[in-house]
């Protein structure tokens, strides 16, 4: 025993040279590039050298790590040390929404996104005391096993199977999706071969070498992503407060933000812009509410405006934008109806003063309309923290990584670690969202047309869905009100809005592109080993020789990729939402069935089956019967929402429903065998003397 | 076979530091965001307490949770002779 913890701790002492090393080189090279810049390196340049420079690294570090060994492939050979198994949960876990999405979020949402901030770090609590040390000690290969084994036969396996390929495979379609969108946008490369590109990246890595090479490259992963997460935030810190550690800072600031945004919410000129986004919705409203009549006049006063403009001569920006309002005219009064309902929200949606930062659940109503109003967002907050959090606590590709240490205390050290590299990048966040709306409020807000600064003048060229403006009423002078911001920017644009060389924006991108090809490679692996594993090896051939699985298992993880590139270049939606709804899912349909199977002996393989079933059965009908986009994917008719909770939050009436089915059925039927019950022992001790069960895998 | 009661009493206090942290956990997550509009009153160090809670203080707590109860159970582990590597 002694010899295998001096050679864990010797492995470790090389791998902290390793890494410390790497981040210097890291360093280094960046400072290279600054120069570089300086010189006169073209921005594209710079795009492709990190694009490119990042990509190789993680080729190189999975072609150095590939294995065909069994437990190295499924599980790095469980020797990773907990501070190493922490980085490495910490970029599988921070994806492409929480490096780019979430600074966004809290941008535009205030208070009330912060429920994603607790919801993806409190989940770990939950991790930490009720799964992975007792997973680690059952210390199998994927969560299914756990299953597969608690519950006995193949029915929970199956269940747990399908449904960790469910929640997996949306989670990474929301990644590559990231992806192609971080490639295209550092390269201008298009979209679809951006996905392509940096499926590359992920293939590469995962493909070779499995769990062992995935580890050391998203630990390497974690290194790049939180350095570029912090270099701008401080920097954007010591500009606007003085202090160099936003999270101490920011409270002045948030302060000052909130001042400003009173003196917004009354000034005159914010007023009569906000009363003509006011008077348009009134308007789009009537056309709707004069349907069908309203189609045919319409399109006449259209085709009239044009006919007018051009004998007036009018100039030619004003002759185009009434062309096209004719060849974007609505084909069918039913189409006029959605587009003009949609015109009607937006300009609503503008016509309202600025959202109060730091105000919990804001309304614009009053008296019983703003109560009600305020308590559904309330709930839905709850909810959503909910969900967050016990997606969290199920999620297969998180709690397989707790699989890969050496021992069940280093695996409870490994999630303190794991929280604390997360916790870095989501207690900054908070403070980054503050910090830019103060230069907004204060440096955007106010400036002349004429004379804007640049990185306002700049990202409105490159992509109107990011950053908008128009003199709305022709003052000449920005209004808050007239100006449009998409969330991705907040963290895109943070560099250039501290003043930072171009460098720092393409260490933005390199970070996030580790962020999402990290998550995604994670996702990934799980998949594949969920088919390869659990479908294959348990169910189809037990007899495969360990070549043979770790063969499948790749070849399967090349088709999964392909088969998520290819409905990722459908471009399904929003990337926020389908994050959301795997967290749901995984927890309707894991978390009740994993942690009973743990702290319930009587939890039976009926219970377990039927529990899963129920849970993750209501998550799904309450999503397709609520969100947009499902309706029409799956021809399911709108339902009205239950207690008001959004789609995104369905987990919060699976997993209650799940738990329930799985106690009632468990106790109306036998309780489970002598055997299983003392597997469940097995399971709680770290060590057991007179212990009959082995579980350790080979 | 039988669980010692040495055994039996390893695993009734594993559940009951389990549900001391869970209930601060609970506390601090829930209460606080149910109670958000009144405790958004308070000032702490120049936030509003609500906001400080949701976006810094809960996550601090939430870490030293999880470092508290990796140490309790390393020691516990020891106590009840159920850490790994005491049995050959």
């Amino acid at each position: 025993m002694s010899t295998s913890i001096s050679a864990n701790r010797a492995f470790f002492n090389q791998l902290k040279k390793y890494y410390l090393f790497y981040t210097g080189g890291f360093i280094a090279f960046v400072i290279v590039i600054a120069i570089l810049e300086q010189m006169g390196l073209s921005r594209k340049w710079i795009g492709y050298l990190f694009l490119f420079a990042t990509i190789a690294l993680y080729a190189g570090i999975g072609i150095m790590s590939r294995t065909a060994d069994v437990a190295e492939y499924y599980v790095a050979g469980r020797r990773v040390p907990a501070l190493f198994n922490g980085m490495a949960t910490g970029a599988d876990w921070m994806s492409a929404a929480s490096f780019i999405g979430l600074a966004g979020t809290l941008y535009l949402s205030g208070f009330d996104g912060l429920g994603f901030v607790i919801g993806w770090t409190g989940g770990y609590v939950l991790v930490a005391l009720l799964l992975a040390p007792y997973l680690r000690k059952f210390g199998q290969f994927t969560i299914p096993d756990f299953l597969g084994a608690r519950y006995g036969g193949n029915a929970a396996r199956t269940i747990g199977v399908f449904a960790a390929i469910l929640c997996s495979f949306t989670y990474v379609v929301a990644q590559i999706y990231g992806v192609g969108l971080i490639t295209s946008r550092l390269t201008g490369v298009e979209f679809g071969i951006g996905v392509y590109l940096g499926l590359g990246g992920i293939l590469v890595c995962s493909f070779l070498g499995g769990m062992r090479a995935v580890t050391w490259t998203q630990v390497a992963q974690y290194i790049i992503l939180i350095i570029a997460y912090l270099i701008p935030v401080v920097w954007l810190s010591i500009q606007i407060t003085g202090n160099p550690i936003p999270q101490i800072a920011y409270g002045k600031v948030l302060q000052q933000v909130t001042a400003k945004e009173k003196a917004l919410t009354n000034d005159p000129a914010e007023i009569a812009v906000r009363n003509i986004y006011k008077k348009n919705a009134a308007d789009a409203k009537a056309r709707v509410d004069g349907l069908p009549g309203t189609f045919e006049s319409e399109r006449a006063a259209t085709a009239a405006r044009l006919e007018e403009l051009r004998a007036n001569k009018a100039p030619e920006a004003q002759l185009k934008t009434a062309e096209k309002a004719i060849a974007d005219y609505p084909v069918t009064a039913d189409a006029a109806r959605v587009t003009w309902s949609g015109q009607v929200a937006s300009n609503t949606a503008r016509s309202n003063p600025p959202l109060p930062h730091a105000t919990p659940f804001p309304t614009t109503k009053t008296g019983e309309a703003g109560e009600a109003e305020r308590n559904t967002k309330r709930l839905n907050f709850l909810a959503l923290t909910f969900c967050m959090m016990f997606g969290t606590a199920a999620l297969p590709h998180i709690l397989m990584r707790y699989y890969t240490t050496p021992s069940v205390q280093t695996a409870r050290d490994s999630v303190f670690w794991s929280l604390f590299f997360i916790f870095l990048l989501y207690f900054t966040a908070p403070a980054l969202a503050v910090l830019v709306k103060y230069d907004v409020y204060h440096s955007v807000v106010g400036s002349s047309f004429a004379n804007l600064p640049r990185w306002v003048a700049a990202w409105a060229a490159v992509d109107p869905t990011l950053l908008s403006l128009r003199d709305i009423n022709g003052d000449g002078i920005v209004q808050l009100a007239e100006l449009t911001l998409g969330g991705d920017i907040i963290v895109l644009a943070t560099p250039e809005i501290a003043g930072l060389p171009y460098v720092i924006s393409g260490l933005i991108a390199a970070g996030g592109l580790a962020a999402a090809l990290s998550t995604a490679d994670g996702l990934l692996l799980t998949i594949a080993n969920a088919l390869s594993h659990d479908v294959y090896y348990k169910m189809i051939n037990p007899h495969a020789s360990t070549q043979k699985r770790v063969a499948i298992s790749k070849g399967l993880l090349l088709l999964v990729a392909l088969f998520a590139a290819w409905v990722t270049s459908l471009k399904p939606g929003n990337i926020l939402f389908l994050v959301g709804a795997a967290f749901s899912m995984a927890a309707s349909a894991f978390f009740p069935a994993l942690v009973m199977g743990i702290f319930w002996k009587r939890a039976n393989r009926w219970g377990a089956v039927t529990g899963m079933i129920a849970g993750l059965g209501t998550c799904l009908y309450y999503m397709s019967r609520t969100y947009p986009q499902f309706i029409d994917w799956f021809g399911t008719t709108k339902m009205p929402l239950w207690w008001g909770i959004s789609p995104i939050s369905a987990g919060v009436f699976g997993l209650p429903i799940g738990l329930a089915v799985l106690v009632i059925v468990s106790l109306a039927t036998r309780a489970p065998s002598r055997e299983i019950q003392e597997f469940v022992e097995h399971v709680r001790y770290p060590n057991l003397t007179g212990d009959t069960v082995r579980t350790v895998a080979t | 076979m039988e669980l010692t009661e040495g055994q039996e009493s390893y695993w009734r206090r594993n559940l009951g530091i389990t549900a001391a942290l869970l209930a601060i956990w609970f506390v601090v997550t829930y209460v606080m965001a149910f109670f958000a509009v009144p405790l958004a009153e308070i000032n702490f160090f120049g936030w509003p307490l609500s906001f400080y809670m949701a976006a810094q203080g809960s996550l601090i707590i939430y870490v030293i949770i999880i470092w508290y109860y990796a140490r309790k159970m390393k020691k516990l582990d020891a106590e009840y002779g159920v850490a790994e590597g005491e049995e050959a």
